[in-house]
């Protein structure tokens, strides 16, 4: 592809990839943290998928769930506090063969990467992108994310956050060219699993939104929500995610969602009680901007010296 | 300089150079005449420098003091390096755009003077005043003053002289300089190559025209400049045209920026071509995505560039700095303009240097060129993408708006196919081989990319080990500071010491950096004629610093740095020889070498004339 030199492909029968090769030591997380599940769940996809460990890219911010590539047996990269995107569309602009996730925090992608967050989602580049929400900020110990529910107590609002929280499905439904959004939460893998899957498989900019808890600081946000399922909303209908009927069966609460209407979605994002999950909304025919930046890979050094040599011809006298 | 005297005789008279301006209201046409007239010249073998005069305003009202548009254009029978000092003759299509262009010191005493004659009848009695007045000033200032009824010539030949006068002047230029008429007319056909034949023959005849007329109305000033050996394939360009050049001869794929004067011209070129050659360039949604964007692109494979100037740059700081602890090859060009903040967008200043060197946090190393021609704005570009990879970490080239905005010719560069980046390498990455593989005795270590089985790691910002595994330990950041830093020491154990241009001993050494060079050679080479005992040398690579200067700087009585900077004026009232503040390069060459060494340097926002820099000779050495 693009003369690359794909010489594994040649042996691609003799490969088999199993959990262990994409996975890279134990995880340093708080035990119970939501991040070990979502770590699992995303190389369950690189296996099922067989996609081999060097063409697969992590690439994320600062944060707790940022930590997420080093426990990947890929290549990652760890950068910088809410520029993973950036980073994770100039390795694509140039490199279609990798597939490529980002894994980023509700401080890292709404806070200090908002604004490579809204762009990011118009590049609609094809990378699949992982948010953790933790309404927290878990590395630097329990300061406000703007995720926070007014009037969380924090060290920075120790009388409780002023503001209501970012929603950050109605912010990127927002946005111009957004052409996939999901929700899910941590602790229902099989939901999980599903909602990633229909991500992966999406060409463009897949945003999921996955609600994690946080052991450390605040995993009592979500112990409700983990106790009674009709805290949650399953979206059904066609174009919804392929959830295991044994696993749909516990969701009462099920709001009937055409995820090809824009305005069904954002209607759909207003709404957090219950919280709604799987596929908001999906539009395959969305401009990918990997397209252009594609353009000209592997022209040969012959053609390159010619076309330059046009160039110069233009400044000459 | 050539005097400007009158020639009695017959025929024209040889001169060395000439400084000419052609100052009208924006949209007059000014600059395309001057650009014509340059590379007109630059075909009959001239040196050439041209420089546009850009209005203060985006839109100035008609005949406006902050509204001076146009060109100078020095050129002469040697190779031309800077815009000069006062101009030797000037044509102006009215008088009030030429206030704005005595603050800038671009006339003299004596100074012709050739200016558009109609206003003196205007029924307007306001204009009638105003020109009454410039011209009384410009006579006070000792200008050769004459008027000259440059529209009614025009409107003999179209009825909207206002689209014409440029090419009635270039035809009045090329009677007073004997340029070859029919390279003119050629090149006029090429400018208009897309409109109709009526178009080219209108301004042929305009030509004709201004060439008559200068030959009836100003006929002693006809003068030869003359040409010299064919030079061979030449290129004409600015310098953000050769940086961009210089990009794509590097087989540089990928570049993000975001707009930024002076810095932009360089994306609006590679706009329009890269992609000729395979390229993308990505407009980011701020410089520090840009800098994301590219850092990215590097490390997945093939170095990218990133461009930009002084707010862009500092956006850019953190990236860089990740850059830098990841080691990721970047070639950031850096087209300096004045500062600090917002600073002066268009204007010439080289204030960046120690925020290119010193601007992260941490210990963070960097290489930086400094490019002092226009055609180094081109190599430099090739040999950063190099360096860059070799030693795994960014590059900075930095020129200024002096070489961005400044055109003139070099030799056309023999493409090569060594400059462009090898292709991807996609083999199996060594077996044992760590990410970051510190050869002890250079710091250098090979990089895996994303694609080459067995090289799998994860980049990271943290501190790491060789393995790329975060490390928070004290032996390892020391190690790993010492190997990021060791790789420079062992670049700079490969240079050469700068050129001296001159004795290598005498009173005075000036060093500079950077566009300077053309005006401090210059200079310097007029007052070794005059006896001084001085002699320059100019700094290409600042860091790692080149060898060898404190042997240089020895062997003279005074070391100075001529730079476009801020430095304190000399002790006086709360400036003490203890706090005075000196020029950048000043700070760097005196902690490298230990030694007293002073700076001249001014923020006037301009390219620091050859003249200033010869008074500042004297000044420091005649007793
Ligand atoms: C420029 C910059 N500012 C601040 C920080 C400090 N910092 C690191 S992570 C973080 C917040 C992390 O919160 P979040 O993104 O929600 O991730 P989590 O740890 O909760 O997964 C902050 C403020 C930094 N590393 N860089
Ligand atoms: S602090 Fe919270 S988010 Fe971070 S690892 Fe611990 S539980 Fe997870
Ligand atoms: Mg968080």
């Amino acid at each position: 592809m693009f003369g690359l030199k794909a010489d594994w492909s040649l042996e691609v029968q003799n490969r088999y990839f199993t959990l262990e090769d994409y996975n890279d030591g134990v995880a340093r997380w708080c035990p119970g943290c939501g991040d070990h599940t979502i770590l699992t769940a995303v190389q369950r996809i690189l296996r099922d998928h067989q996609v081999p460990p060097e063409k697969t890219m992590v690439v994320s911010g600062i944060g707790c769930s940022s930590r997420f590539p080093h426990y990947m047996a890929t290549y990652g990269f760890h950068g910088l506090h809410g520029r993973a995107f950036p980073v994770a569309e100039g390795i694509k602009s140039r490199r279609p063969d990798l597939t490529m996730f980002v894994t980023t925090g509700d401080g890292d992608c709404c806070s200090i990467g908002a604004g490579h967050w809204v762009h990011a989602v118009r590049y609609n580049m094809d990378m699949t992108v992982i948010m953790f929400n933790n309404e927290i900020y878990g590395l630097t110990k329990k300061q406000t994310s703007p995720t926070s529910r007014a009037g969380l107590k924090t060290n920075t609002h120790p009388r409780g956050s002023f503001l209501p929280p970012i929603n950050p499905a109605s912010s990127t439904l927002g946005m111009t060219n957004a052409s996939f959004f999901a929700q899910t939460v941590d602790w229902n893998s099989a939901h999980l699993n599903a909602t990633l899957e229909a991500a992966f498989n999406h060409r463009g900019f897949s945003f999921v939104h996955v609600l994690q808890r946080c052991t450390a600081y605040t995993s009592y946000l979500f112990d409700g929500m983990q106790a009674d399922p009709n805290t949650l909303a399953l979206l059904t209908g066609p174009g919804s995610i392929d959830l295991d009927p044994s696993v749909a069966r516990i969701f009462k609460n099920r709001i009937e969602h055409d995820p090809s209407d824009i305005h069904a979605a954002r209607r759909v994002a207003e709404t957090t009680d219950p919280f709604p999950i799987g596929i908001l909304y999906q539009d395959a025919s969305k401009p990918v901007y990997d397209d252009h930046s594609n353009e000209g890979l592997g022209t040969p050094p012959e053609a390159k010296i010619k076309a330059m040599n046009k160039v110069l011809d233009l400044f000459s006298i | 300089m050539q005097d400007n005297m009158e020639t009695a005789g017959q025929g024209p008279k040889r001169i060395s150079e000439h400084i000419i301006e052609i100052v009208s209201d924006s949209g007059e046409g000014a600059q395309k005449a001057g650009q014509t007239f340059g590379s007109l010249s630059a075909k009959m073998g001239n040196g050439v420098w041209t420089v546009e005069i850009i209005p203060a305003e985006i839109k100035p009202p008609a005949r406006s003091k902050a509204g001076a548009s146009g060109i100078r254009i020095r050129f002469g029978d040697h190779q031309i390096t800077n815009m000069g000092d006062e101009a030797d003759l000037v044509v102006a299509f009215n008088g009030q755009v030429l206030y704005g262009r005595f603050d800038q010191h671009a006339y003299k005493a004596g100074t012709i003077l050739l200016i558009e004659s109609k206003w003196a009848n205007d029924p307007v009695p306001e204009i009638r005043e105003q020109y009454a007045a410039a011209l009384e000033m410009f006579k006070e200032k000792g200008l050769i003053i004459h008027e000259l009824p440059f529209e009614d010539a025009c409107l003999e030949i179209t009825p909207n002289p206002r689209l014409g006068k440029n090419m009635f002047v270039l035809g009045m230029l090329s009677y007073i300089y004997q340029r070859d008429l029919q390279i003119a007319k050629d090149n006029i056909a090429y400018i208009f190559r897309k409109k109709a034949q009526k178009v080219v023959d209108l301004n042929h005849a305009l030509l004709d025209r201004g060439y008559a007329f200068a030959k009836q109305h100003v006929p002693t000033y006809c003068w030869e400049v003359p040409g010299r050996e064919n030079p061979g394939a030449t290129i004409v360009s600015n310098g953000n045209e050769a940086a961009a050049m210089g990009i794509m001869a590097a087989g540089i794929e990928l570049v993000a920026m975001y707009p930024i004067t002076p810095a932009t011209s360089v994306s609006h070129f590679l706009a329009e071509h890269l992609y000729k050659v395979g390229g993308f360039m990505h407009q980011a949604e701020d410089e520090s995505a840009a800098a994301g964007f590219a850092i990215g692109a590097s490390y997945a494979g093939l170095t990218a560039a990133t461009i930009t100037s002084g707010p862009g740059l500092a956006l850019k700081t953190e990236m860089l700095g990740l850059a830098t602890m990841a080691e990721v090859p970047l070639v950031v060009v850096l087209v300096q303009r004045g500062g600090p903040s917002t600073g002066l967008p268009t204007k010439v200043e080289q204030s960046d240097l120690l925020a290119v060197l010193y601007g992260q946090a941490g210990d963070a190393p960097k290489i930086a060129i400094a490019s002092s021609t226009i055609e180094e704005c081109f190599h430099d570009v090739i040999l950063a993408r190099k360096l860059a990879e070799e030693y795994r970490t960014p590059v900075y080239v930095l020129s200024d708006t002096n070489l961005a905005t400044g055109v003139s010719q070099y030799p056309r560069p023999e493409l090569k196919e060594e400059w462009l980046a090898a292709p991807l390498d996609q083999s199996d990455w060594p077996e044992g081989v760590r990410p970051y593989e510190w050869d002890p005795n250079t710091g250098l270590s090979p990089r895996p990319v994303p694609g080459q089985r067995g090289g799998e790691y994860t980049l990271t910002g943290l501190a790491h080990t060789e393995e790329s595994h975060v490390a928070y330990d004290p032996e390892v950041n020391q190690r790993s500071s010492t190997m990021r830093s060791l790789k420079f020491a062992t670049l700079q154990r490969t240079l050469t010491p700068p050129e001296i241009k001159g004795e290598d001993q005498g009173d005075l050494l000036i060093v500079g950096w950077g566009s300077t060079r053309g005006s401090i050679e210059e200079a310097v080479l007029r007052a070794q004629k005059d006896g001084y005992k001085v002699s320059s040398t100019h700094i290409r690579i600042i860091s790692p610093m080149q060898p060898g200067l404190k042997e240089m700087f020895k062997k003279f009585k005074q070391v100075i740095t001529v730079e476009i900077n801020y430095s304190d004026p000399a002790p006086g009232g709360n400036f003490t020889e203890e706090n005075r503040r000196r020029a950048q390069l000043a700070q760097l060459l005196r902690e490298q070498t230990l030694m007293d060494i002073d700076s001249w340097s001014n923020v006037h926002g301009q390219p620091i004339r050859p003249g200033l820099i010869y008074n500042e000779i004297v000044r420091r050495l005649a007793h």
